[in-house]
């Protein structure tokens, strides 16, 4: 097959449509993940609203150094993802991979510190449920502080191990030199997933870890 | 190739249906047509289990005590009635088998742009449809298909997560669907296929997947969270432990309420596709009818607290909802001013596809005239939760929607099969449903009224005659739709090859063979004329008027 | 009209019962409704009919003239629609507040909901499980709280209907009776198994024959009263008394003001801060007060509450009583 040549799916007629296709439809995925998340903050910023006291004490069980730490590395595996797709453009494969290995890398210790955190979570009673207690006032609604935490960081998780399952994939096709300055789109439509499940996160962990600073 | 004659036509040597055989070449097609098949097949599986359990609830109200079957069974009955026509058949049954088959040919295309997302809907509905039939196999769930809590959390103890789960799905299904149509309608139409020269069908799909796109994930974090509250029993809609039941009902309608327009919306598009092509004439209003879909589309989101006006929403936001839901009427009246004026000196022929067609303008009316009494908010407090209710939401989704479906897949099934039908019991089953739908539904608007809730196993015996009279329309409508199984069926072995454009239709979807090919087109079409140009010729025909155009 | 349906008679009625003065209302809006929806309907389905008819094809390769667009005629038949639903709305929402404002002179009846019954007491004591009596012409309030699921409470013939909501949430309809007689009470949102067994009927009695009804069965005590031997029996008095160092404020006088908050804020003490308390008492603690009240969860039920809340609201300010810390007017 030809280097520099895009391989063209049936159903489009030339790569222009193919790669504005793949980029619309991406699009329109993240703008439905936003709704689906949007459900989530709705119910937290209902439920915040009626139980300020109770959130911020929840909030103050939270680590914010790990949390903290956390979004720092998420933030730096945007910008190894954004540099993965730079070297994609480029169609420098040894760059590709190791890019994106290295998401992959920052992604997976994302992960590995969130189950430090859910590990303390579980030794300390706070998972909701049977097993839950809490020594401190209004203990239910900050057994609702932990429903919200637990089901909007593990939806985030779930999203990022998906994320991070595809871009194996995509460190497979780029060792195999898949990708080339007329053919990039799956990294790119990646980088799109990617940066999106950051995002979430910048929105989760002040709302989720900085409402119980005081003032 | 096909015989140019009008009598006799023939099927095409190479066609999508015997390009391969074998049970891998449907299971795993990327093919748009096969898929739509796929779908076919499994939505009328749903339609008669949904159906089966409809017999059920109307056998067991034709007397006042409840006698046929236990209250809980019964409360099972109605549930899954609702479950299984709502998620499993309305809501995917004509984008995903009709859109899915026509929109490529529609705008030109070789396919749709993600074909194995295409593929990989299906199976994500039929991940779906297992779950729901597992809970139904396994016993069964009684909430009502609204799910409310603390009823549906705490209190229920049937399969509620199963079934619960089998909607996520085929919610996800739903939103897959709707991405492939947005992107093959912005990106891939042929050249000349302007905005403006899409067929109505086209952009009422538009419109719908707009809504499958923003609505659906609301529902299916609504589920997340529902079935986090029963696992784990924490509050977050169960007041007992500080949860907000209201909160459940406002997320829950949120996607509910746009869904029942993901459900009438693609009907609306067949019935523009009908009235023209039988009228034989340009539809009136084209601008106007596109317009409305999206409108309705738009508008249909804020309107959900009209389910709630008595559930303990504040007055106020009662009346902003009421408003609203005045104005969502207004686009689809309307329409419907637009394809009556379109019959105005039409040329009107009355094969089956047309009389579905008049018939869902019709019950579309009355059905749309009575929603009307519910988003009036002194009404409403009468009306809420009583089989007036009921009636309304069956003329829109029965009257309407599945008028259009059968219409719709009437009209296709030469392109689909190939083949035609016998139209003489086509136009027969047509009008044994319009008899038996009425009766079974009319005299529910007057039980409404009457203050007969819905949901009742046993009723107070004044009300015994109106039911009555509502199952046995329900044993004829239910014979009205058994009997196209049977020809359509038929037809697949004895029907007569339909050749391309067996209606005289417009659109490009009559200008390839019956069946097509697998890629649709033999050479990518050029679109140079306006939509629905049915009266091209008049002036070299006629001559020159005074007074034309 | 109403008359002429319901002349029927039981076996086939074609319309409710007027018994309430919102029945008449509440109808006249209906009919306004059914007229529209019949000239529209009629209008749409004989067009399609004549037009379908007249417009038959007559030969096989006949092409119709075409005709002009109009926008003008679109504009007609938008701005038609949306001024008749603008009436409706406008109508319908008059009525709605109407509906939804009891008068003061309302008496109020407590109803408590549960699978799968109505437990309903009256001011006076007298209790009833799925039946309701009240005075003809007079405005009834109905307090309702659920204590499981949802219910809504429903009289068809009134025309009224309101969602009955587990704890905390307290929900209220009113009406006046306008007709004696027995008619059909219906829980009409579906709450699990009995669901269409939660049913009962309303009496509507002439005013007199209601006094003697409620005095018929000697009931012992009144709501208030019930609330005062509750407030003595779980030792509410021991902390809530006006004694100098009493561990929580005095009561009286309190009820529907605002009282200040440890921690900052306020809140209103109506009946479901009352219900909150009793419940949850460290939720809100007025300000000034340690949170050392304890829970009666589990020991206090739905009309125990509600009948401590009349004691508490039947509470007036006692003479020559100074301010006590933590209340505010």
């Amino acid at each position: 097959m030809a280097e520099a040549a895009a391989i063209v799916a049936h159903q489009f007629d030339d790569p222009e449509q193919q790669r504005d296709s793949v980029s619309l439809g991406m699009w329109l995925f993240l703008i439905q993940e936003i709704m689906f998340f949007g459900g989530l903050f709705l119910g937290y910023t209902v439920y915040r609203y009626k139980f300020p006291e109770a959130f911020r004490i929840g909030s103050n069980q939270l680590d914010l150094l790990l949390g903290g730490v956390n979004t720092v590395v998420l933030i730096v595996s945007s910008l190894t993802m954004a540099l993965a797709v730079h070297a994609a453009q480029l169609g420098k494969k040894k760059a590709i991979v190791w890019w994106l290995i290295a998401t992959i890398v920052l992604g997976s210790v994302f992960l590995g510190i969130k189950g430090v955190e859910y590990g303390h979570k579980f030794d300390h009673h706070l998972f909701p449920g049977p097993h839950f207690v809490f020594e401190g006032p209004h203990a239910r609604q900050v057994q609702l502080f932990f429903s919200f935490y637990f089901v909007m960081t593990g939806m985030h998780a779930l999203h990022m191990v998906i994320g991070i399952g595809i871009l194996a994939v995509l460190v497979w096709m780029a060792a195999i030199g898949r990708f080339h300055s007329a053919y990039y789109a799956p990294v790119e439509m990646t980088g799109l997933y990617w940066h999106f499940v950051d995002i979430v996160w910048i929105f989760l962990f002040p709302l989720l870890y900085l409402l119980g600073l005081d003032r | 190739m096909a015989s140019e004659s009008i009598t006799e036509q023939a099927l095409p040597k190479q066609h999508y249906l015997n390009a391969d055989y074998g049970i891998w070449s449907w299971l795993l097609t990327t093919d748009h047509k096969r898929i739509a098949l796929l779908y076919l097949m499994t939505v009328t599986v749903f339609f008669l289990l949904g159906g089966a359990f409809a017999v059920m609830v109307r056998l067991e109200l034709l007397t006042p005590a409840g006698d046929l079957v236990q209250a809980e069974t019964y409360n099972k009955m109605f549930t899954m009635h609702g479950v299984m026509m709502i998620f499993f058949f309305l809501i995917p049954a004509i984008p995903a088998v009709l859109g899915n088959f026509l929109i490529p040919i529609m705008v030109g295309a070789r396919d749709l742009a993600f074909p194995r997302i295409n593929l990989l809907s299906w199976y994500v509905f039929i991940v779906g449809g297992l779950f729901a039939f597992g809970a139904m196999l396994a016993g069964g769930v009684d909430t009502g298909w609204t799910f409310y809590t603390p009823y549906s959390s705490t209190y229920a103890n049937t399969y509620v997560i199963a079934t619960a789960l089998g909607a996520f799905f085929t919610g996800f299904s739903s939103i897959l669907t709707g991405l492939n149509f947005i992107v093959t309608i912005h990106k891939m139409r042929a050249p000349g296929l302007t905005w403006f020269r899409l067929p109505l069908f086209v952009w009422a799909h538009y419109a719908t997947s707009v809504i499958q796109i923003l609505g659906t994930p609301v529902i299916a974090i609504t589920i997340i969270l529902l079935a986090v509250e029963r696992l784990f029993r924490i509050g977050i809609f169960d007041p007992a432990l500080g949860g907000d039941p209201i909160l459940f009902q406002h997320l829950f309608w949120f996607y509910s309420h746009p869904a029942v327009y993901i459900m009438i919306l693609p009907s609306m598009g067949v019935i523009s596709e009908l009235i023209t092509c039988f009228a034989r004439k340009k539809i009136f209003g084209y601008h106007f009818i596109a317009f409305s879909s999206v409108a309705i589309a738009l508008l249909g989101f804020l309107v959900w607290g009209h389910h709630m006006f008595v559930s303990g929403q504040s007055v106020f936001a009662g009346m902003i909802f009421s408003v609203l839901s005045m104005l969502v009427a207004i686009p689809s009246a309307v329409k419907v001013f637009n394809w009556t004026a379109t019959l105005y000196k039409g040329s009107i022929s009355y094969q089956a596809p047309m009389l579905y067609a008049m018939g869902f303008i019709g019950l579309f009316t009355i059905g749309g005239l009575t929603g009307l009494f519910l988003a009036t908010l002194a009404t409403d407090v009468h009306l809420h939760d009583t089989y007036f209710v009921v009636a309304h939401f069956h003329y829109i989704m029965v009257g309407g929607t599945i008028m259009g479906y059968l219409g719709g897949l009437h009209f296709w099934w030469p392109k689909i099969s190939g083949r035609l039908y016998p139209d003489t019991w086509a136009r027969f089953s047509a009008l044994v449903i319009f008899v038996g739908f009425n009766l079974t539904f009319f005299p529910q608007f007057v039980l409404g009224y009457l203050g007969m809730p819905r949901r009742y196993h046993a009723y107070p015996e004044e009300f015994q005659v109106l039911n009555v009279m509502s199952s046995a329309g329900a044993s004829i409508l239910g014979i009205g739709y058994l009997i196209p199984l049977v020809y359509l069926m038929w037809s697949l072995r004895y029907g007569t090859p339909a050749g391309p454009n067996p209606w005289g239709a417009k659109g490009l979807e009559w200008q390839t063979t019956s069946p097509p090919p697998t890629f649709n087109f033999d050479e990518t079409p050029e679109v140079t004329e306006e939509a629905y140009e049915y009266q091209k010729d008049y002036e070299k025909r006629y001559g020159k008027e005074q007074g034309v155009g | 009209m109403a008359l002429i349906l319901q002349s029927r008679g039981p076996q086939l009625p074609l319309f409710p019962q007027q018994a309430s003065t919102f029945a008449e209302q509440v109808d006249y809006l209906y009919f306004f409704l059914l007229a529209v929806s019949v000239v529209l309907s009629v209008g749409i389905f004989s067009t399609v009919f004549y037009f379908a008819l007249r417009y038959r094809r007559r030969s096989e390769d006949e092409i119709p003239k075409p005709i002009p667009e109009s926008k003008a005629l679109e504009a007609v038949w938008s701005a038609a629609p949306l001024a008749i639903t603008m009436v409706m709305f406008v109508w319908g929402t008059a009525l709605f507040f109407r509906m939804k404002t009891p008068p003061p002179n309302s008496i109020q009846i407590n109803v408590v909901a549960k699978q799968w019954m109505w437990k309903i007491q009256h001011p006076t004591g007298r209790r009833e499980i799925n039946e309701l009596h009240v005075p003809l012409g007079q405005p009834v309030k109905l307090r309702m709280i659920s204590e499981d699921v949802i219910h809504s409470f429903y009289i068809p013939a009134f025309r009224v209907k309101q969602d009955v909501l587990p704890g905390p949430y307290y929900s209220s309809l009113w009406f006046e009776a306008s007709k004696t007689g027995e008619y059909h009470l219906f829980c009409t949102e579906y709450c699990g198994t009995k669901h269409s067994g939660m049913i009962g009927r309303v009496v509507v009695m002439e005013p007199a024959a209601f006094e003697q009804w409620l005095a018929g069965v000697p009931v012992g005590e009144t709501m208030e009263e019930a609330g005062e031997r509750l407030f003595v029996q779980h030792n509410c008095n021991t902390c809530h008394n006006p004694g100098s160092g009493a561990r929580g404020p005095l009561l009286d006088g309190l009820f529907g003001t605002q009282v200040a908050l440890t921690g900052g804020g306020a809140a209103v003490m109506d009946e479901s801060y009352i219900r909150e308390s009793i419940l949850m008492p460290a939720a809100k603690v007025v300000a000034g007060y340690r949170p050392v009240m304890p829970t009666f969860q589990g020991q206090i039920n739905e009309e125990g509450i509600l009948q401590l809340i009349a004691y508490v609201k039947s509470l007036r300010q006692r003479p020559a009583e100074t301010a006590r810390p933590g209340s505010q007017k």
